[in-house]
């Protein structure tokens, strides 16, 4: 009848900051620490890498690592720690901006689907379906070949091919928030439809959202190394973690460290993501488990 | 001064069933069929009766919450069903609903101060200080302390849960309140508690309710007025004590006498009321109850009786049981 | 005489943290061949959990930690049912033992015809009827709780029948195998008060005809009173009161039992105000060593905030869990 038993306790919210729940759940400190690794590599790169990211040093190629060149070098001499550094401010920009772009138009077209229905949702549905039919590596690269390539239209691209997942999964969220007693409830008091659409409904739809953010990232982050291994993506010299794996393909054998660290790298940094990605769909999520 | 605070005539709230391969509307449900009553000051008035019958939906639609088909609200003179939204949101400062369900009908994310506070800056522009020396005098109201201002729903017990909705329910003071299954989903130590508050706040505050339930023994306490529907429609209506002592109508008698008693000793020789609710989709001909009723006749099979004031109360049946 | 069942000191616990809490303990419990013991309490009393035990499916991660049982079954002698291998408890499950939920709409698998399901539960026991013994058994069943056209209600799916239909065919299909044991739980709750009246006058019915013992657990006062023969009061994962159904109903004893009486009988009073047990349940795991009830008695003396009071007679067959009776029934 009522008050059925749970016995499983859950994360609630107790007023405290959402930082500090993740703090307590050990994935989620991992995580965050990683991506915090991660995020100071990229901000201190300057101060942190070694040599010029450019410099073409002919008489140091294929040097493995040594107390001169922690990672080694590449193929033309170049120091592969401080790409590695360089390269984590690439990963880190295109991916948030990225995601940025296809999270803040798919939670608007999956907030405006979802509440209005009907004919705006169709609509909108639509046109999502239609981006979400096409693979989204090709997608990348049919908008980057139009385009043209650089580095903002690689972050235009990989934001355009995730916006319908956003769009879908806010959608979801959102309908499934619209039919609870305490929306009912919002609309008997008489709040304004504003009111319950950015106060009641957001909050609430934003467990899924989130998640699904710190996926996107980690997605958008291999979308750009598999772009720039094709590639498609950054440019060279600009480092690109892809790029460098890409390079690194004729010299596999000889010089390995010129494979290893740039995928060393972006599995941790995926890999943070998603760990941070579940744990904050802990944090966030308010309900016991019934 | 109008002598009825609330005036609902002829009610019809139909929802469409959608079928076929075009999702065509291929016929109606007739969740409320025809309702009509009439509400005083400081009158608590219950709509009772089973799953199905409409008094939820009745309920609702009094305040909009669904739109009603036809009929008309009249409320403090206005009818309401001809208001715009935006028109009827205003009016809901003077009307509230308190919803059945403590569990779901308040926000998870938001704690007690939020939930209070809300209603009242959606309807009023108050100072801080003005905000909360009401929030804290609601509280008072309710049994709760300052402290559990800052915690959050799923800390609290149902019957804690149940408070919340009503102080948030009745912090706009407003005249006219439905209470939809209060108390149905409390334990039973628990409904007293909440039935005796409610009860309380309705003197207090001036406040007429329409208060919805199936449980019969809860509507003879807490109502003056009570209505028995069945299939979306009132069956019999009139003072609770005379319906309570002498149920005219099959349905109201046969509904009444279903209630377990509390003494082992009175253990029900009478026969239970056969057969089933029927479809609301697809209701009998005539007179609703007709099916499952031992006095119905070929009339009562071809037309269906109108609500009469017969006596003391308003009857809906060709064949009513005997003073 | 012996009883069907007899059930000592069951405690069951739940694991919180590094700690085993506990949510049910001391429960002794007989139930006497072919009569109805009833159980009522609260949410968060113990009550479901009880029998959910009882059949060994109790949802993880809860777990009996003291107690031992024992049932007559024809087909293995008398047995714990607590410990006994998986094998001889499938037997008995739906077979000797039969359970009934609360919520009928949900009971059944949506994507099969009753006439599956009811022949799913004769197969497993007895796999060498033939369709046709089996089609006439479920047929004789569906007669036997007043189901109006069973030919029809054979071959329909669950959700084109209501509550009340699909609550009787679950009662057909436990009572099917004539099982020695029906465990009710909570059968009533989820339908109207006129189906109620109905079902419940069905079981009392069967329960004569089939000679099978029943286990009522309900929260409904007025349920136990149209039922049970025997009741036992759950508060706070305690007995607190056991006795004969007349004797409960007029002497109760144990100020939660006289409180929830006195709460539902004022509803039908003249006063203003209702006779409310203030305060509220303690939830499971926040128990102190002394009278759970306490709090919320208006009995409470010194001693029960010491101590846990025994279960003591306090009269012929009638037991009470308070300090402020005496004679010690059990340590």
């Amino acid at each position: 009848m009522s008050d059925k038993k749970t016995y499983v306790d859950r994360r609630l919210p107790t007023g405290d900051s959402l930082l500090k729940q993740l703090w307590q759940d050990p994935l989620g400190r991992a995580g965050f620490l990683g991506i915090l690794f991660i995020l100071l590599l990229a901000l201190f790169a300057p101060i942190i890498a070694r040599y010029d990211v450019a410099q073409i040093n002919s008489k140091a190629r294929l040097a493995a690592p040594s107390g001169t060149y922690w990672f080694g070098t590449d193929n033309f001499g170049r120091d592969i720690f401080s790409r590695i550094v360089y390269g984590a401010q690439v990963s880190l920009l295109v991916g948030v901006v990225s995601v940025s772009i296809a999270a803040g138009i798919g939670y608007l077209f999956g907030l405006a689907a979802g509440f209005f229905e009907g004919k705006v949702e169709s609509t909108i549905m639509m046109l999502m379906d239609i981006i979400f039919a096409f693979p989204s590596i090709l997608l990348a690269l049919l908008i980057v070949a139009v385009l043209g390539t650089s580095i903002v239209n690689t972050m235009i691209a990989i934001g355009i091919v995730n916006i319908p997942v956003f769009a879908r999964t806010v959608r979801a969220s959102v309908k499934a928030v619209k039919g609870t007693d305490y929306i009912a409830n919002a609309r008997s008091v008489g709040l304004k439809n504003s009111v319950i659409l950015f106060r009641h409904i957001t909050p609430n739809s934003l467990a899924p959202f989130t998640v699904q953010a710190t996926l996107a990232l980690s997605s958008a982050i291999l979308t750009e190394a598999t772009m720039s291994f094709l590639g498609l993506g950054i440019q060279p010299p600009n480092p690109s973690w892809g790029s460098m794996l890409s390079e690194a393909r004729t010299y596999m054998e000889m010089a390995p460290w010129m494979v290893v660290f740039p995928a060393l790298f972006i599995i941790f940094t995926i890999l943070s993501f998603n760990i941070l990605g579940d744990a904050l769909r802990d944090a966030l999520d308010p309900k016991l488990k019934l | 001064m109008n002598e009825y605070l609330l005036d609902v005539r002829n009610l019809k709230t139909y929802f469409p069933v959608k079928g076929g391969l075009l999702r065509r509307i291929i016929g109606h449900v007739h969740a409320v069929e025809d309702v009509s009553f009439r509400l005083k000051e400081k009158q608590v008035f219950a709509l009772v009766g089973e799953s199905g019958c409409g008094k939820s939906t009745t309920g609702k639609s009094i305040l909009r919450l669904i739109d009603p088909t036809a009929g008309q609200v009249i409320f403090d003179g206005q009818d309401i069903t001809q208001l715009s939204q935006e028109e009827v949101r205003k009016k809901r400062r003077d009307m509230q609903f308190i919803f059945q369900n403590p569990y779901a009908s308040l926000n998870p994310r938001m704690n007690v101060w939020q939930l209070l506070s809300e209603p009242l800056k959606a309807h009023f522009s108050l100072s801080e200080s003005e905000l909360r020396d009401r929030v804290e005098s609601m509280l008072d109201k309710i049994g709760f302390t300052k402290d559990q201002l800052q915690r959050y729903p799923h800390q609290f017990s149902g019957g804690q849960k149940q408070r919340i909705s009503i102080a948030r329910a009745l912090i706009t003071q407003p005249r006219f309140v439905v209470a939809d299954e209060p108390v149905s989903a409390l334990d039973v130590s628990i409904q007293a508690q909440i039935l005796n508050l409610l009860v309380q706040l309705q003197q207090e505050m001036s406040l007429s309710m329409v208060f919805i339930s199936h449980d019969l023994n809860v509507v003879r306490f807490i109502s003056s007025q009570v209505a028995v529907m069945y299939l979306g429609s009132i069956m019999e209506m009139g003072a609770t004590k005379q319906i309570y002592a002498h149920p005219r109508h099959p349905y109201s008698k046969a509904l009444l006498g279903a209630v377990p008693s509390l003494d082992p000793a009175k253990k029900k020789k009478r026969k239970a009321l056969g057969g089933e609710v029927p479809n609301p989709a697809n209701p009998p001909t005539g007179c609703p109850f007709h099916p499952r009723c031992d006095r119905a006749s070929e009339l009562c099979r071809q037309q269906k009786p109108l609500l009469t004031q017969q006596g003391d109360r308003a009857l809906a049946c060709y064949h009513p049981l005997d003073n | 005489m012996g009883h069907l069942l007899e059930i000592s000191n069951l405690k069951i616990s739940t694991p919180r943290g590094k700690n085993l809490v506990p949510l049910l303990d001391k429960v002794s419990l007989n139930v006497p061949k072919g009569q109805c013991l009833g159980i009522v309490g609260e949410s968060g009393c113990g009550k479901s959990i009880t029998a959910t035990s009882l059949l060994q499916q109790l949802p993880y991660p809860l777990r009996v930690t003291e107690g031992t049982t024992a049932f007559d079954s024809f087909q293995h002698g008398k047995v714990d049912l607590l410990t006994l291998p998986s094998k001889k408890m499938r037997n008995i499950r739906g077979r000797e033992i039969a359970m009934i939920f609360q919520e009928p709409m949900t009971s059944l698998d949506p994507i099969f015809t009753i006439q599956q399901q009811m022949f799913e539960a004769l197969q497993f026991h007895f796999p060498r009827m033939s369709h046709k013994e089996m089609l006439d058994k479920c047929l004789s069943m569906l007669v036997k709780v007043n189901i109006p056209r069973p030919e029809q209600t054979l071959s329909s799916y669950p959700h084109q029948l209501s509550g009340g239909q699909l609550q009787r065919i679950m009662i057909a299909i436990a009572l099917m195998n004539d099982p020695r044991l029906l465990i009710a739980d909570e059968p009533t709750t989820a339908l109207d008060v006129t189906i109620q009246m109905q079902i419940l006058d069905l079981m009392n019915e069967l329960k004569e005809s089939n000679d099978a013992a029943v286990l009522m657990i309900t929260h409904d006062l007025g349920v136990i009173a149209e039922t049970s023969q025997h009741v036992a009061v759950f508060y706070a994962g305690h007995i607190v009161e056991e006795a004969p159904v007349m004797e409960l109903f007029h002497h109760p004893q144990h100020p939660y039992t006289k409180g929830l009486l006195k709460s539902i009988s004022s509803l039908s009073g003249d006063s203003n105000l209702l006779y409310a047990i203030p305060g509220i349940v303690p939830p499971g795991g926040s128990w102190d060593a002394h009278c759970r009830f306490a709090a919320r008695c208006e009995y409470a003396s010194e001693k029960c905030l010491k101590d846990v009071p025994a279960l003591t007679e306090v009269a012929s067959g009638h037991l009470c869990r308070c300090f402020l009776h005496r004679q010690e029934v059990e340590a």
